[in-house]
C-alpha cells in the first residue's frame, strides 16, 4: 500500500549564461532560481495495482519516484509505503522494493551475467532455496538460460533489459519501479518486456509503477494513469475513460498533388511537407465526412486515410489542455 | 563474506582486460619510480638534509608510499566519487538494503594500483637494513603502526573528497594538496619544511602523527614511547571524516542530484 | 583566420565557466609552490655550496612553474580529440574546411591557454609579493625579458607539437590510455617538471639537456630567472628551434601519410 500526502519539494538551481563577459562575471557570483518541483503531490496505491506515470520531461516524475524510494526527501508531506517511510527507514524500505533504470544498468559489464545475479542474492540475503526458485522461474519467464552466462558488455539492449528486470526481481520485491524499461528496444523485445511484466502483475501480485514516454506500454499494461504536470497530480483516472473523453478527436493524413488548405472550424492542420498532410478533426463541431468534402475540396487528394485518436495523441491533447 | 564476493567478481572483470591492466600498473610503478629517482638525485647531491640521511628519506617515502597506494587500492570508491555519484551509482547504492560506506568501498577495488605498491615495497626491502634503525620488536609494532594509520588517514582524506562531492563536483581538486600533496611532500620528513608546515600537519591533518613522530622514535632520535602510539591516535580522524560524510549525505539526500 | 579565432574563442569562453575549479586550481598551486621552495630550503640549509642556482633564481623558477603548469604540461592531451581519433569520427572533422594539423594544434593551444590564464595572474601577484629570497623576482634587464617571452611561445608551440606526435601515433595504436600512462612521467620527469633540470646530476643533465623535453619550459624558465645567459642561452634557443621545426615538420608529413591510409581504409 503505498500512500502519498501532500508532498512539496522545491529544489534550487544555479543559473548559467552564455557568452565570454556573462562566464567571466559567473567567476565572482552566482545567481540562483528556484524551481517548485513538487506541489501537494496525493495518491494512493493498492498491493497489486499497476499504474502509468506520465508528464512532460521536468514535471517531476522522477522526483516523485526518488521520495518513494527513499533517495530523495520530501520538504514536507507525508509517504507510507508498507507502514515505513522510505527516507526515514532507508534500509528496511529497500527490502521490498525493486526498482529498474531505463538507461543505467545494475549488472556488472566485464562478468557473465549469472554472477551479478548472485552478488544481488548476497546483497539482499536471499537464501539459496527462494534464490534458486526465483531464478529458475525468472530464467524460464524471461528466456534467459542462453545468455545468462555471457558478460552484459556482449548483449544486445534487449537482452540487457530482461536480464535488468529479472535482476530486480531476484528478491521478492513487493513494489517494482520501472523507468523508461523499454526505451531503445526492438518491437520483439518491447512486447517481450509488456508481456512478462504483466504477467509478474498477476502471478505475483508485484505492485507496478511504470515510468514511461512509450505510449504503447501504457496502453498495454496499465489501466490507471497519473498524469503530473507542473508538479501537480493533474489527472488520476483509468485509461479507458480518458480515452473515451478524448475520441471526438479524429486524425486524417492524406497525399495531395496540388492545393491550399483553408482553416476551418474543427480542422487543424498538423503538418504538411511534401504533399503529405496531416489534419486533426474535433468530431464535436464538424462531422468526419463534411470534413473530408472540405478537404477535398481544397486540394486535388492521391490517398486518404482516417484514424482514431491513438493513445500518443491522446496524451498530445492532455498536455495542451492542461497547458503543460 | 560480501566483501570477498565483491573483490572476486572486481578482480575477475579487471583481469578481462590484460594488456590495459599492466600498462596501468606499469604507469603507476614508473610515476612513484621517478618520485624515488628525484630523491635519488637530490639527495646525491646534497649528502643529507636536516640531518636524515639518503637510506632514512627512502624509509619515510617507502612508508607514505605504500601507505597511500593502499588506500588507493581499497578506497578507491570514495577518490572517484564524483563519477560514482554522476552516474547514477550512488541512487542504485541507496536503493540496496546495506551500509552506504560499505557498498562504496565495495564499488572500487582498484587492483592496478598494485603497481606503487610494488614501488614501495622494494625501496622499502632496501631501506629496512640500510637505514642503520635497529630492529627491535617495538620498532616493528612502530612501522605496522604507521602504516596501518596512515592508510586510514588517505582513506579519511578520501572521504572528505567524497563528502564534498554531495555539494558539488566542482573545484574539488584543493584536495589533491593533502592526498597527492601529502604524498609527494611526505616522503620527507614534515619536519625539514619548518614548524608552521609540521604544525598543520600534526593538529589540523594528522599526516606527521603517522609519518614524523613515530619516524623520531623509529631512527632512535626521540626515546619517547608515547610516539610509537601516536598512529594510533591518527586513526581517530575517520570520526570527523564520517561524520562530515554524513552531513553530506542529508544533503544529497534533500537536494537529488 | 576568422575560422581560427572562433574556434579559440569558443574553448576559451567553455572553459572559463568552471570557477570553482580555477580556484581551487590556484589554491592548489600556491600551497605546490610553497610547499617545494620549503623543500629546497631545507636542501639548502644543509648544503648550500651544491646549489646549482642561487636560491632567488629557484624561487623564480619554482613560482614560473606553478604559474604557467597548465600551459607546459606535456601530458595534456585534448579527450575530445583522442576520443575523434579511437572512435572513427575523423570523418567529420576531414570534411571541415580547415587543415586538420591545424586544427588540432589551435584546439590544444586554445585549451592550454585558457587553463592558464585564469591560475596565472593570481599566482604570479602572490608569488610577487613574498619576502625575498622566496619571491618571483623581476628578470635583471629587459632582453632577459624578452627572450623569456619569445622562448615561451616557442616552447608552449614545441609541448603542442609534441602531443600533435602522440595524437598521430594514436592512428597506429587505436589506444588512448596506452602510451599516455607509461610515458606521461617520463616526460615530466625530462621537461624539469618535477625536478629542475639544474639539480640533476651532471652526467645525466648533460643529455636530457640535448632532448626537446629540455626546451619544453625549462629554456624560458632559466632565462627568466637568470640561470643561463650568453653562449649558453643562444645555444639553448637555438636548439629549441631546431626541435620546434623538427617535431613540426615530421608531424604535417605523418599527418599526411596517417590521413591517405586513414582516408583508402575507410577510417
Amino acid at each position: 500500500m503505498i500512500e502519498l500526502r501532500n508532498i512539496c519539494k522545491t529544489f534550487r538551481v544555479a543559473k548559467r549564461n552564455a557568452g565570454f563577459g556573462e562566464a567571466l562575471k559567473a567567476l565572482f557570483r552566482k545567481e540562483y532560481t528556484y524551481v517548485q518541483a513538487l506541489k501537494n503531490v496525493s495518491f494512493s496505491i493498492g498491493d497489486g495495482e499497476m499504474i502509468g506515470y506520465i508528464g512532460p520531461n521536468g514535471a517531476g516524475k522522477s522526483s516523485t519516484i526518488k521520495i518513494m524510494s527513499g533517495i530523495l526527501t520530501p520538504d514536507s508531506g507525508e509517504c507510507v509505503i508498507n507502514g515505513l517511510t522510505p527516507w526515514k527507514n532507508r534500509k528496511e524500505h529497500v527490502r521490498h522494493i525493486g526498482v529498474v533504470f531505463g538507461q543505467r544498468s545494475q549488472l556488472w559489464w566485464d562478468v557473465p551475467v549469472i554472477d551479478s545475479f548472485e552478488l544481488i542474492r548476497d546483497i539482499y540475503k536471499v537464501d539459496g532455496a527462494r534464490y534458486k526458485r526465483n531464478l529458475d522461474e525468472l530464467v524460464a519467464m524471461l528466456d534467459l538460460a542462453e545468455i545468462v552466462r555471457t558478460p552484459a558488455r556482449q548483449l544486445s539492449l534487449g537482452q540487457r533489459m530482461r536480464c535488468e528486470i529479472a535482476a530486480s526481481l531476484l528478491h521478492d520485491p513487493a513494489i517494482l519501479f520501472l523507468d523508461e524499461p523499454t526505451i531503445g528496444l526492438d518491437a520483439v523485445s518491447k512486447i517481450a518486456v509488456r508481456t512478462f511484466i504483466k504477467r509478474i502483475n498477476k502471478e505475483r501480485k508485484t505492485t507496478v509503477i511504470l515510468t514511461t514516454h512509450d505510449m504503447q506500454d501504457i496502453e498495454a499494461l496499465t489501466e490507471r494513469i497519473l498524469l503530473l504536470g507542473r508538479g501537480q497530480i493533474l489527472l488520476d483516472g483509468s485509461l479507458s475513460d480518458l480515452k473515451k473523453r478524448i475520441s471526438e478527436y479524429k486524425t486524417i493524413t492524406l497525399d495531395y498533388i496540388s492545393g491550399y488548405f483553408q482553416e476551418t472550424e474543427g480542422i487543424s492542420l498538423q503538418s504538411k511537407i511534401d504533399g503529405h498532410a496531416v489534419f486533426r478533426i474535433d468530431t464535436k463541431m464538424i462531422s468526419v465526412s463534411d470534413a473530408i468534402s472540405h478537404l477535398s475540396r481544397s486540394a486535388d487528394i492521391s490517398d486518404i486515410s482516417v484514424v482514431g485518436a491513438s493513445a500518443e495523441e491522446m496524451v498530445v491533447s492532455l498536455y495542451e489542455e492542461f497547458k503543460i | 563474506m560480501l566483501y570477498g564476493k565483491y573483490f572476486s567478481i572486481h578482480l575477475k572483470s579487471q583481469m578481462q582486460y590484460k594488456t590495459s591492466f599492466f600498462l596501468t600498473v606499469a604507469g603507476q610503478f614508473l610515476t612513484s619510480f621517478f618520485a624515488f629517482l628525484s630523491i635519488c638525485f637530490l639527495l646525491g647531491r646534497f649528502r643529507q638534509v636536516d640531518g636524515f640521511t639518503f637510506a632514512e628519506i627512502l624509509l619515510c617515502f617507502a612508508v607514505v608510499l605504500m601507505a597511500f597506494s593502499l588506500a588507493e587500492c581499497f578506497a578507491r570508491g570514495f577518490d572517484t566519487f564524483s563519477s560514482v555519484i554522476s552516474n547514477g551509482e550512488f541512487d542504485r547504492i541507496l536503493v540496496r538494503p546495506r551500509n552506504e560506506i560499505f557498498q562504496v568501498l565495495a564499488s572500487r577495488i582498484e587492483f592496478s594500483r598494485i603497481g606503487r605498491l610494488a614501488q614501495a615495497i622494494i625501496v622499502i626491502t632496501y631501506a629496512i637494513p640500510a637505514s642503520g634503525v635497529s630492529w627491535t620488536f617495538d620498532k616493528i609494532i612502530t612501522l605496522i603502526f604507521m602504516l596501518i594509520s596512515g592508510c586510514a588517514i588517505f582513506s579519511g582524506l578520501f572521504l572528505i573528497y567524497a563528502s564534498f562531492c554531495f555539494f558539488t563536483t566542482e573545484g574539488l581538486e584543493f584536495m589533491n594538496m593533502f592526498t597527492d600533496g601529502g604524498r609527494e611532500f611526505g616522503s620527507y620528513p614534515l619536519s625539514i619544511y619548518g614548524e608552521g608546515v609540521l604544525k598543520f600537519f600534526t593538529y589540523v591533518i594528522p599526516t606527521a602523527l603517522f609519518q614524523y613522530y613515530p619516524f623520531l622514535y623509529l631512527t632512535g632520535r626521540s626515546g619517547n614511547i608515547i610516539y610509537m602510539f601516536l598512529p594510533l591516535a591518527g586513526i581517530l580522524f575517520l570520526v570527523p571524516c564520517y561524520c562530515f560524510w554524513r552531513f553530506g549525505l542529508r544533503h544529497y539526500k534533500s537536494t537529488g542530484s | 583566420m576568422k575560422q581560427y579565432l572562433s574556434l579559440f574563442r569558443i574553448r576559451f569562453t567553455n572553459n572559463l565557466q568552471y570557477r570553482a575549479a580555477a580556484y581551487a586550481g590556484v589554491a592548489t598551486q600556491f600551497f605546490w609552490g610553497f610547499m617545494e621552495l620549503l623543500l629546497y630550503r631545507a636542501f639548502y640549509r644543509s648544503d648550500s655550496a651544491n646549489f646549482p642556482m642561487d636560491f632567488a633564481q629557484l624561487s623564480s623558477y619554482i613560482w614560473l612553474q606553478q604559474a604557467f603548469l597548465t600551459l607546459f604540461m606535456v601530458w595534456y592531451l585534448d579527450s575530445e580529440i583522442m576520443q575523434t581519433i579511437t572512435n572513427g569520427n575523423i570523418a567529420y572533422e576531414l570534411s571541415r574546411p580547415m587543415d586538420l594539423y591545424s586544427m588540432w594544434f589551435i584546439k590544444n593551444i586554445s585549451a592550454r591557454l585558457s587553463r592558464a590564464f585564469l591560475r596565472c595572474v593570481p599566482v604570479l601577484l602572490f608569488a610577487a609579493f613574498l619576502p625575498k629570497p622566496y619571491s618571483l623576482s623581476l628578470p635583471h634587464d629587459f632582453p632577459a625579458f624578452a627572450l623569456f617571452l619569445i622562448t615561451s611561445v616557442l616552447a608552449l608551440f614545441t609541448v603542442v607539437s609534441f602531443c600533435m606526435l602522440v595524437y598521430i601515433s594514436t592512428f597506429y595504436t587505436m589506444s588512448p590510455i596506452g602510451i599516455r600512462v607509461v610515458a606521461s612521467s617520463l616526460m615530466e620527469f625530462l621537461s624539469g617538471a618535477i625536478i629542475p633540470l639544474p639539480f640533476l646530476p651532471d652526467g645525466i643533465r648533460r643529455i636530457v639537456d640535448l632532448t626537446p623535453f629540455a626546451s619544453m619550459q625549462n629554456l624560458p624558465l632559466r632565462i627568466y630567472s637568470g640561470n643561463i645567459a650568453g653562449a649558453e642561452m643562444v645555444r639553448g634557443i637555438l636548439l629549441q628551434i631546431f626541435w620546434l621545426l623538427t617535431m613540426l615538420l615530421i608531424g604535417r608529413l605523418w599527418m599526411k601519410k596517417t590521413l591517405k591510409k586513414v582516408v583508402i581504409q575507410g577510417g
